[in-house]
């Protein structure tokens, strides 16, 4: 049980979520953290199906990282890859068709988030299934962390609502003259957000400064 | 004056390292090298001094302001008067003072906002204070209209003087003009306060001055232009026009007024000829070009003085255009990238309904394009004096 728990594997855990985090740190999958993030609902359901798919394709990939001819290496993450998204993407037509209708394209897209590669090239080809998970899960949370957060503000400032209860209402604020941030629901915006996200965090952790 | 030196003098110990006001430091720095101009030298290397340094440049600057921010002013008060119907009955005082009333809060929240960040950024870094602002804040309330409320105003100036300025390094360092983010801003995030018909004209009555006038709405004359029934609708005169007695942001309808502004900034040699020319020929060129290419087009028909002097075409070409961190450096170069703002403005005007003020969009994509410019101009001089160098062999 102890080395379920070691070091090494708390450190796969719990390193994405600041000091290793793929959005913010090593600056994977902001196409999607883009797209996704005007809504917080959409946020959340995209920054779960990544996990699960981050941390199956990490234990599959991790299982036959022997027998994997290095050659063909890349195909076959992405054979694994594209066959866990389409499962996922099934489900969510299944059981969230109005959340998959808004994702659209981007669940598909989960394929060629970069994070999904990074971390099979980089951590599955080389460790054991468990390890391999936790990574997949301590990646897959980080990047859903910092899409909740910019998803968050985006609705909040854009819509005025959280999850659609529309807050700013509640609050009265339109009475006063309150107005919508229209840019909070453009692309831009998300990037201007993740870049604050990124400023504070580097200017709390001098580690991270270049 | 010789009582305020000696006064600055007195009380500048207490801003020192250890003095007891030392968090406001930047503050008084600030106000001394704004009054007096600093005694200090170079300690190292070989510099060459110009005669009057960078804030006596945004003195001047704020001076060839003052025409276009008085007949704004006046403007304000007219166009309350006018929507009130009772042009003859107040007297030009009365309209100045209604425009002071209205125009003096967001020239306050402007500065206080702006320069709240840059004291603060100031003081954080142990830095002296950037004297940029003192322009930008007085441009800020010049280019938005008179309905844009005020917390609306600060959001925007905050999120400018931040993200198009002091990340980059402050005064001297953005790339693009810190103003126009500004409105840029407020145009793509509360498109309600600074489009459509309602924001141009002063409606509510602020301390007993100007009129209360309810649900009226007058477009500005560029969005006629564009409209159904063409110019004719905004029922103004050529001379309304160059005077400035019209609808649109608060410091851009003068033509005259900002005329002496550009008299002044060139005069003093603080704007470059170049770069102002080349907006005018640019959008004369762009104009004429449209007038011939697109004979169904209404705004393209329009003739080309008419879009020199409606909207914001010659304040941007005047006082945005020329700012000296943000435009061409090299002497060819100006004369690219102005006909570039112009030309874009009347493509903007002519080819988007979506947009019928095109000037601030030119000048923001010249302006990152602006250092591109520089490069192919030095390049290409680099080549010719190549070649001619193997010629001569």
């Amino acid at each position: 049980m102890a080395a379920l728990f070691s070091k090494k594997n708390q450190e796969a855990f719990s390193s994405p979520f600041l000091k290793n985090n793929p959005v913010t740190v090593q600056v994977l999958g902001i196409c999607s953290a883009l797209a996704v993030t005007n809504k917080l609902e959409p946020a959340i359901v995209m920054g779960l199906s990544v996990t699960v798919i981050v941390a199956m394709a990490n234990v599959i990939i991790s299982l036959i990282r022997k027998t994997i001819p290095n050659r063909i290496r890349i195909i076959i993450q992405l054979v694994v890859v594209a066959a866990l998204v389409t499962m996922v993407s099934e489900v969510l037509k299944a059981f969230a068709y109005d959340v998959s209708v808004q994702l659209s394209v981007y669940i598909g897209l989960i394929i060629t988030n970069c994070i999904l590669m990074g971390r099979l090239e980089a951590f599955a080809m080389q460790n054991g299934p468990w390890a391999s998970f936790l990574d997949g899960i301590g990646n897959g949370l980080g990047y859903a962390l910092i899409l909740i957060i910019v998803a968050f503000f985006r609705e909040l400032f854009g819509s005025g609502t959280l999850l659609n209860y529309p807050v700013m209402e509640k609050l009265g604020l339109y009475e006063i003259g309150y107005i919508n941030n229209g840019l909070m629901l453009m692309a831009p915006m998300a990037f201007f957000l993740i870049a604050c996200i990124i400023w504070v965090q580097r200017a709390k952790d001098k580690s991270l400064q270049e | 004056m010789k009582a305020l030196r000696n006064y600055l003098n007195k009380i500048k110990p207490n801003f020192e390292k250890g003095g007891k006001l030392q968090a406001f430091r930047s503050l008084y720095d600030g106000m001394e090298t704004f009054l007096y101009v600093p005694n200090d030298t170079a300690k190292s290397g070989v510099n060459i001094h110009d005669a009057i340094d960078s804030k006596r440049i945004m003195s001047l600057v704020v001076i060839a302001l003052l025409p276009s921010l008085l007949v704004g002013m006046y403007n304000i008060g007219y166009q309350n008067a006018l929507a009130a119907g009772a042009v003859d009955t107040t007297a030009w005082w009365q309209m100045c003072l209604y425009g002071l009333a209205v125009l003096l809060p967001k020239i306050v929240v402007s500065y206080a906002v702006g320069l709240g960040i840059e004291f603060t950024v100031a003081q954080f870094k142990g830095e002296e204070i950037h004297e940029g602002f003192l322009v930008t804040g007085l441009i800020i309330p010049l280019v938005v209209p008179v309905g844009c409320p005020l917390w609306i105003l600060a959001i925007a100036t905050a999120f400018s003087v931040i993200f198009a300025k002091e990340v980059f390094g402050g005064t001297g360092m953005n790339i693009v003009n810190v103003a126009l983010i500004t409105r840029a801003f407020i145009f793509f995030a509360y498109p309600s306060v600074i489009s459509g018909d309602k924001v141009w004209v002063a409606t509510e009555q602020i301390f007993g001055l100007g009129y209360q006038v309810d649900g009226y709405s007058c477009a500005t004359a560029l969005q006629h232009l564009a409209g159904e029934s063409g110019l004719a609708a905004a029922n103004l005169s050529v001379s309304d026009m160059l005077i400035g007695l019209m609808p649109g942001s608060i410091g851009e309808t003068s033509v005259i007024a900002i005329a002496l502004g550009a008299i002044l900034l060139l005069w003093t040699g603080v704007a470059s000829w170049k770069t102002m020319l080349s907006v005018f020929v640019g959008g004369i060129a762009m104009c004429l070009l449209f007038q011939y290419t697109l004979p169904t087009n209404p705004v393209a028909q329009a003739p080309f003085y008419t879009h020199l002097i409606l909207g914001g075409f010659c304040f941007g070409a005047v006082f945005m255009a020329t700012d000296p961190v943000t435009s061409a450096r090299t002497e060819t170069g100006k004369y690219i990238y102005g006909f570039g703002i112009g030309a874009m403005a009347i493509l903007i005007r002519v080819l988007n309904p979506g947009y019928p003020e095109g000037m601030m969009l030119a000048i923001l994509l010249m302006n990152v394009t602006a250092p591109f410019i520089d490069y192919c101009v030095v390049q290409s001089n680099v080549k010719a004096r190549a070649r001619r160098l193997t010629k001569k062999n």
